[in-house]
């Protein structure tokens, strides 16, 4: 089951979610070069969670982003932008073409990802420990609307540092909001350096249960246990908010580039982003 | 400056019943008032704005919105003492079509929740109403709950419309007009009793619109809230110095009537004095003084009435207006001393 519309299964596609993912971190990789920076080593370690959400569990229309039988999707770390760009580019929401003018004058893709500028952007990210709370009221919002539709908010560790989130955790376990699913890049490095020795937010599953949530915790790179976590999100009995918790590796994909350590903001040469993409696709034929 | 807190105070000499008590009324004793103004137009409005819901951050009693969540539960959310959380959920209720009232106390908005209204709603321009109690000096609590910055922080907020009513007249009116715009708004929001003046000068509110309510020829009075009704107080009081004092009243703060302003002050020969419920910092005066230096409106004299740049004493309300010179007292004698 891929890509759902209309809340139908469409037909199943004969792309895979590993061609997806690994289209996502190609395009993602494309717009890094463009601009010769960015936020390139999340996007290639969320690439898979994008491609498990976009071409497994969410319900949307490429070309009717504001449908509303759409699942919501929120990203909540507005730095992540080129990540969702690359899955809207695979999911057929913004034309591929478009990918050149990433984080340039006049462009539908800048930088840090706003709700005005893209097709599917859904919110203005960026003050980080906004997401979830947004979340909150449009889950309750379509619970008044008596909708099916389930909103997704896409956060990362650092955020968990927030008070915000936490007082949005605490009103969705409040509220029942059982249409709502969190899901955490848990991929250890915040701007200062290691997550965990900015602000240690472990145990971090115990945490959100004692908040009342739904709780799975997963290798957010790797696709089977993703389609599991999701199906489970969606489907679990009980009258409470879901939570993915996605332990990711930074830079996945491009063994080179994984191993550099201060990768918050990685440096990529200008000859390196060349390099990454063969780098990739030779991982790909393996 | 504050007194020591090891230094004992001085015995009452006598025993006058001040309280700085957190429901206290603005109306004076006497004065007619009007009981939950906002909640009565909330829920006469609730009857065919069904895309309107309430949202408070465990204030909702304390500004009225309880009137509203008693007659419909199921449009009330209780978002518990989170104010950011607030301003976030009602920017997601906005996303999907309602209308939400988000109510809280102005410090907690203004100082609290300002990057949540800033990038969740405004930025967005969504239909969120933000419409807070105590505003500027309305409680004798102390610093914690005088939003006496609220229009200092909010007016460089892209998008927000600001409103600071004077009475229940006209707050009654606002609560409909702020429902109908596309777009956020913050609310200076009277609570309780409020006094009842707007009505006897025939008065109506129009949006975004400054209105004469009285005239005269020696000053020109540019005031907001409730600073508005004290205007008029003085107007009458001045009249028996035979000093003609004209009100123009000011509730939407942002964006300014800069017309009205500009041709009121331009008739020439009036000291203008601006009042607000507010410190003089970043408020209505600046503002007002903003305007007329920008268009070279000059006035034989320009004097603003309004708290000082100073984190203020609590107490008594009445005892506070007076030292603080926003008292009807206070500020005639200011005119009188600028003239």
């Amino acid at each position: 089951m891929d890509t759902v519309l209309d809340g139908q299964p469409r037909e199943r596609s004969n792309v895979s979610l590993a061609d997806r993912a690994h289209n996502i971190r190609r395009h993602a990789l494309l717009m890094g070069e463009v601009q010769g920076q960015g936020y390139i080593a999340q996007a290639l370690g969320i690439a898979d969670v994008l491609a498990v959400s976009y071409f497994h569990a969410l319900t949307f229309r490429p070309d009717d982003p504001e449908w509303e039988g759409r699942d919501r999707f929120l990203l909540s770390i507005g730095h992540y932008a080129i990540a969702l760009y690359a899955a809207l580019i695979e999911a057929g929401v913004i034309p591929e073409d478009e990918l050149t003018s990433y984080g340039s004058d006049d462009s539908r893709l800048p930088m840090s990802g706003m709700a005005a500028y893209t097709p599917g952007m859904e919110i203005t990210g960026g003050s980080l420990g906004h997401g979830l709370g947004i979340a909150v009221g449009m889950a309750l919002g379509l619970k008044r609307k008596s909708s099916s539709s389930f909103v997704y908010n896409m956060f990362s560790d650092g955020e968990l540092d927030e008070g915000s989130t936490w007082e949005a955790a605490m009103s969705a376990a409040s509220f029942g909001l059982d249409n709502l699913i969190g899901i955490v890049d848990v991929n250890g490095m915040q701007a200062d350096g290691p997550s965990r020795g900015v602000l240690n937010f472990e145990p971090l599953a115990p945490k959100f249960e004692a908040f009342g949530w739904f709780v799975q915790r997963v290798d957010g790179n790797d696709l089977d246990a993703l389609v599991g976590a999701f199906d489970a999100a969606r489907t679990h009995a009980c009258a409470c908010p879901r939570i993915v918790i996605c332990d990711t590796k930074m830079a996945k994909g491009v063994p080179f580039l994984e191993a550099r350590e201060r990768n918050h903001f990685l440096r990529v040469e200008a000859d390196e982003w060349r390099r990454a993409l063969a780098v990739l696709d030779e991982g790909r034929l393996q | 400056m504050r007194r020591s807190k090891y230094e004992k105070p001085a015995p009452r000499a006598s025993g006058g019943a001040k309280t700085s008590a957190m429901i206290a009324s603005l109306a004076a004793p006497g004065q007619r008032t009007k009981p939950a103004p906002f909640g009565n137009a909330l829920l006469e409005l609730a009857k065919t704005r069904p895309d309107v819901v309430g949202l408070s951050a465990d204030l909702a009693k304390y500004t009225d919105l309880h009137i509203f969540a008693q007659a419909h539960p199921d449009r009330f959310y209780q978002m518990g003492m989170a104010e950011q959380l607030l301003m976030s959920a009602a920017a997601g209720l906005a996303r999907e079509g309602f209308t939400p009232i988000a109510t809280t106390y102005a410090v907690f908005a203004a100082r609290r929740a300002y990057d949540f209204i800033c990038l969740a709603i405004a930025e967005e321009n969504l239909n969120v109403k933000i419409a807070c109690a105590l505003p500027g000096l309305t409680t004798g609590y102390g610093p914690s709950h005088q939003a006496t910055e609220d229009l200092a922080i909010f007016r460089g907020m892209p998008n927000l419309t600001i409103l600071d009513p004077c009475d229940a007249h006209e707050l009654e009116q606002i609560v409909p007009a702020m429902v109908e715009h596309q777009g956020p708004v913050y609310l200076r929001l009277l609570r309780g009793n409020v006094p009842l003046v707007l009505d006897e000068y025939g008065y109506t509110f129009e949006w975004g619109k400054a209105k004469t309510i009285h005239d005269g020829g020696d000053v020109l009075i540019v005031s907001t809230g409730l600073m508005t009704m004290r205007a008029l107080e003085v107007a009458q009081e001045l009249r028996d110095d035979r000093i003609d004092v004209a009100v123009l009243h000011v509730p939407t703060i942002k964006p300014l009537d800069e017309e009205t302003i500009l041709r009121e002050v331009g008739r020439g020969g009036r000291l203008v004095v601006v009042a607000e419920n507010h410190s003089v910092v970043g408020g209505l005066g600046e503002a007002v003084a903003g305007l007329l230096l920008r268009t070279g409106t000059v006035p034989p004299g320009y004097r603003q009435i309004g708290l000082p740049d100073e984190f203020l004493d609590a107490g008594a309300l009445p005892t506070l207006h007076e030292r603080y010179g926003i008292s009807t007292q206070a500020m005639a004698r200011s005119i009188r001393g600028w003239l």
